[in-house]
Formats: C-alpha cells, sequence, structure tokens
C-alpha cells in the first residue's frame, strides 16, 4: 500500500495519459506526474492552461481510467466535486439539485450551508434563473452537502469579476476549514492558490509533471502582503 | 380558443350546405349522422366499440413506447449496436402497415396478440429513432456529475436521463398516437370481431355512409380529446422549467 499509508490519503503515480485528438493524433497529457495529500490537507494543482489539469481532477475523480498509474482516493467516504461548469440539472431547483446528491443531509444541515453560501433566497429557484456566480455557488454546496471525503474542485472560480471571486475563495477557506477532508483544487491563479492550500504542487507544460511542491504555513489567509509575495515569487521560480 | 370553435362550427356549416345539395346517402347532413350516433349510443353499442378500440390502442402505444425507448436509448448509447440494429429499423420503418399486419394475422392467427403486436410493430421504429435521437444528445458532463455523486442507476433515470429525454418523448408520443389509432383501425377492419374498426366495415359492406361517420367522428373526437386534455399537459409539465419564451 501506500508508503505513509493511512485510510483518509489520497495519493496518485500517473506514469502516462495520452489522450487521442479528434484528428488522430495521439497527445502526451500526463507523464511521471505524483502526488499525495493527508487527511485534512488542501492541496492545489497549478500550472499553465491546457497543461491537463482537469484530465489530472478527471482521473482522481474516477471518471478516466484510462491511464498507466494508480489513484489511491480515501477508503470510505464520498467525493464531491465542483466542475468548472456548474453541472447542475436545469430541471430541478437549487435544493433539489443539493438533495438528489445528499439524501441524507439534513434540513438544519442545508439551512446553515445554503446561508453560508448566500443561497437561501435562491433554493426554489431553478439554475436557468441564477446567475453564473450563484449557480457557481449552488455547485459548491452540493459538493460540500455530501460531506465529502475527498473534495474536488476544477477551477471553480474561473470567469467570475474579481471582488466575487474574492468573496466566493472566502466562504469557501471558512468551509474548508469547518471540516476534516481532503480538497485538491485545480487552478491558475497563483493568489487562489496561496489564499486555499496547504501544499502548492506546481506543474509543467503538456506533459505535465509536478515541477515542485510548495508549503504554505498555516493559518491560510492571514497572512500579510509580503508573505504572499514571497510565496508567489517561490512558486515563480520553481515554473521556472 | 373562441377562434377555433368558430372554425369547427364554419366545418359543420359547410358539411349542412354540402349535404343539402349533394346525395344524402353518400354524404348525410350532421342531424342524421348525430341522429345515428344517439340510436347506437342508446343501444350502447356506440360506447363498446369506443372501449374495446381505445383499449387496443392503449396497449400497442404502451408497448410501442416502452420497446421503442429501451432500444432507442440503447441505440443512441452505444454505437456499435446502432450500427447492428439500424438497418432493421430502416427495413420496418419502410414496411407498409398492411404487411405487417396480414403477416401478422397469417403468422399469430386471427387474435388480439397479433393484432396489438402488428400495430406496436408498425409504431416502434417510429419511436425508436426519435428516442435514439434524444439519447445522442444526452449531455455528457451531466453524466460525469451523476457518476461522480454515485447516483443510483433508478435517480440518474428519473432526474438526469428522463428529464432530457421528454421533449422526445413527447414528439414520440403525439406523433405515436395518431398513428396507432389509424392503423388500429385497419387491423379491426381486417380481423377483429369488434370496436370502431369492425364497425366501419360493416357500414362498408351496407354503403352506409351514416353509420360509418356515426362511428368514426366520435372516436376522432375523442383521440382528439385525449391529446388535448393528457398529451399537451404533459408536454407543459416537462418544460415547466424552461424560461417561458414570450
Amino acid at each position: 500500500m501506500s508508503p505513509a499509508g493511512g485510510p483518509a490519503r489520497l495519493e496518485a503515480r500517473i506514469a502516462r495519459k495520452v489522450v487521442r485528438a479528434a484528428s488522430g493524433q495521439s497527445l502526451d497529457v500526463l507523464a511521471d506526474l505524483s502526488f499525495a495529500l493527508g487527511a485534512g490537507e488542501t492541496g492545489a494543482l497549478i500550472g499553465p492552461s491546457g497543461c491537463g489539469k482537469s484530465t489530472l481532477l478527471r482521473i482522481i475523480a474516477g471518471l478516466d481510467r484510462h491511464f498507466d498509474g494508480f489513484v489511491h482516493r480515501p477508503a470510505r467516504g464520498r467525493i464531491g466535486m465542483a466542475f468548472q461548469e456548474p453541472r447542475l440539472l436545469p430541471w430541478r431547483s437549487v435544493e433539489d439539485n443539493v438533495r438528489l446528491a445528499a439524501p441524507q443531509a439534513s434540513g438544519e444541515e442545508l439551512d446553515v450551508l445554503f446561508a453560508q453560501l448566500g443561497l437561501a433566497d435562491h433554493r426554489a429557484h431553478y439554475p436557468g434563473e441564477l446567475s453564473l456566480g450563484l449557480a457557481r455557488r449552488a455547485a459548491l454546496a452540493r459538493a460540500f452537502a455530501v460531506r465529502p471525503a475527498l473534495l474536488l474542485l476544477d477551477e471553480p472560480f474561473v470567469s467570475l469579476d474579481a471582488p466575487l471571486a474574492r468573496q466566493l475563495r472566502g466562504d469557501l477557506c471558512r468551509l474548508v476549514e469547518s471540516r476534516e477532508m481532503i480538497t485538491l483544487l485545480v487552478t491558475h491563479d497563483v493568489e487562489e492558490a496561496i489564499a486555499l492550500a496547504d501544499r502548492v504542487f506546481v506543474l509543467s507544460a503538456r506533459p505535465a509533471r509536478v515541477l515542485g511542491i510548495v508549503p504554505i504555513a498555516k493559518p491560510r489567509g492571514r497572512m500579510d502582503g509580503a508573505q504572499e509575495s514571497a510565496i508567489a515569487d517561490e512558486i515563480d521560480s520553481v515554473r521556472g | 380558443m373562441a377562434l377555433r370553435l368558430l372554425s369547427l362550427l364554419a366545418l359543420l356549416l359547410i358539411w349542412q350546405i354540402a349535404a343539402h345539395f349533394g346525395n344524402p346517402r353518400l354524404l348525410p347532413g350532421p342531424a342524421a349522422v348525430f341522429a345515428a350516433m344517439w340510436a347506437q349510443a342508446s343501444t350502447g353499442a356506440l360506447f363498446a366499440a369506443l372501449a374495446v378500440t381505445l383499449l387496443r390502442v392503449v396497449a400497442a402505444f404502451v408497448l410501442a413506447m416502452f420497446a421503442g425507448a429501451a432500444i432507442g436509448y440503447a441505440m443512441g448509447r452505444h454505437r456499435a449496436l446502432d450500427r447492428l440494429v439500424d438497418p432493421w429499423m430502416v427495413v420496418l420503418l419502410n414496411l407498409p402497415a398492411l404487411v405487417i399486419i396480414v403477416l401478422a394475422y397469417i403468422w399469430a392467427g386471427l387474435n388480439e396478440v397479433a393484432a396489438i403486436g402488428a400495430v406496436a410493430l408498425n409504431k416502434l421504429p417510429n419511436a425508436t429513432v426519435t428516442i435514439r435521437e434524444g439519447a445522442r444528445a444526452l449531455d455528457a458532463g451531466l453524466d460525469e456529475m451523476a457518476e461522480v455523486f454515485a447516483l443510483s442507476p433508478w435517480k440518474r433515470l428519473r432526474h438526469v436521463v428522463l428529464p432530457q429525454l421528454a421533449p422526445y418523448l413527447a414528439a414520440a408520443t403525439r406523433t405515436g398516437l395518431s398513428l396507432v389509432w389509424k392503423i388500429v383501425l385497419v387491423v379491426e377492419l381486417l380481423g377483429r370481431p369488434n370496436g370502431v374498426g369492425f364497425e366501419i366495415n360493416i357500414a362498408f359492406q351496407l354503403f352506409d355512409v351514416t353509420l360509418l361517420l356515426a362511428y368514426a367522428l366520435p372516436f376522432t373526437a375523442l383521440m382528439l380529446l385525449i391529446e388535448t386534455l393528457l398529451v399537451q399537459p404533459f408536454e407543459r409539465h416537462v418544460s415547466r422549467w424552461r424560461p417561458r419564451a414570450a
């Protein structure tokens, strides 16, 4: 089993992942990529766009099984995931979308969650009636409501304006702190990675591998500007 | 609504005028037809025929829709199966209804199974092809969502797949219902001892146009009623989440 093995541990070793393009061409997307996260840790995968971050996240979620290597997910517990697009069922209300994924969640639990994410007034709305920002929050609510052992976030705040992204990041930070779970976040935003993660995995261009691991001291999000820019510089130096 | 009623009244009026100037044996007026209808209704014969025919329509329709939806879904999801079964569907789609009916009666005998099976088989390729289009258009992103959140097969069907197929199911229902009830009359005419089609056959033998219309019109009205009261509300219900146009 995994070296520092515990049941609540995420470990991925991907020797090779090939994607066949529509033109018939084969592309090596991931090569010799490995990383691990322990219980309660949050990791951020950061890398240039198109380097295969989403592919990696789909492999870790178990949606893509065609690769060389292995992924150990936490032995028990469910996966919560926020995709790049909200992927809500348009024909179900916000609340029903969440309840379908998380039938075990009690009414009070959902009340708290909806209040935390500013969705209290939108429970009965259909996703088509929501702005993109609200739809993303609904998708986050769904991911949290399943009380996941493993939370996967694929650029959850991309294409949102900066103040809203910052606010959602704050919400997410509080939720992540309040739960004992492994969180893996994909992003291309250094600031976002620093704000949320315990460890940043810097990925290379395609085929992606881990260039370096930058640890981030806790408490998250309470660093001053100098500390943050020092970490950003470190990430930049790893990127080369 | 008022306009539709007015249009129907105009149709009645034209019928009345045409009957007035024409041969009453070939085209009886509305009054004569309604009188014949009343006579058939008061003996109960009309209702018995309507009930029997309606039961056949429902049985054949349900059979064709369930089988068509299952086959169409499987074909839409699995390309190899689609390639394998598609030629059969093309053959079935182009086989005249009459051929299927006659063969069914010859092979299975003049019985209810042959009658309903033949009608269902006529409707089947139509439903299959429609649902297949729907299955091809299913959202892969929602599939992945259902997979990650480990939705049960029943939940997936009910909350993820069926809502996406609903417009296709509604289209298949609408075209299917009108197709099925027309073919049911032919099946009854050719080989059943009761039902609206059988009564129409008798009227044909007697050259009794009044009797023919006395059976045909109520049944047409019944099918229109089902379409308006069941099919259309169902369509509205399944599309209630869509932002209303205009």
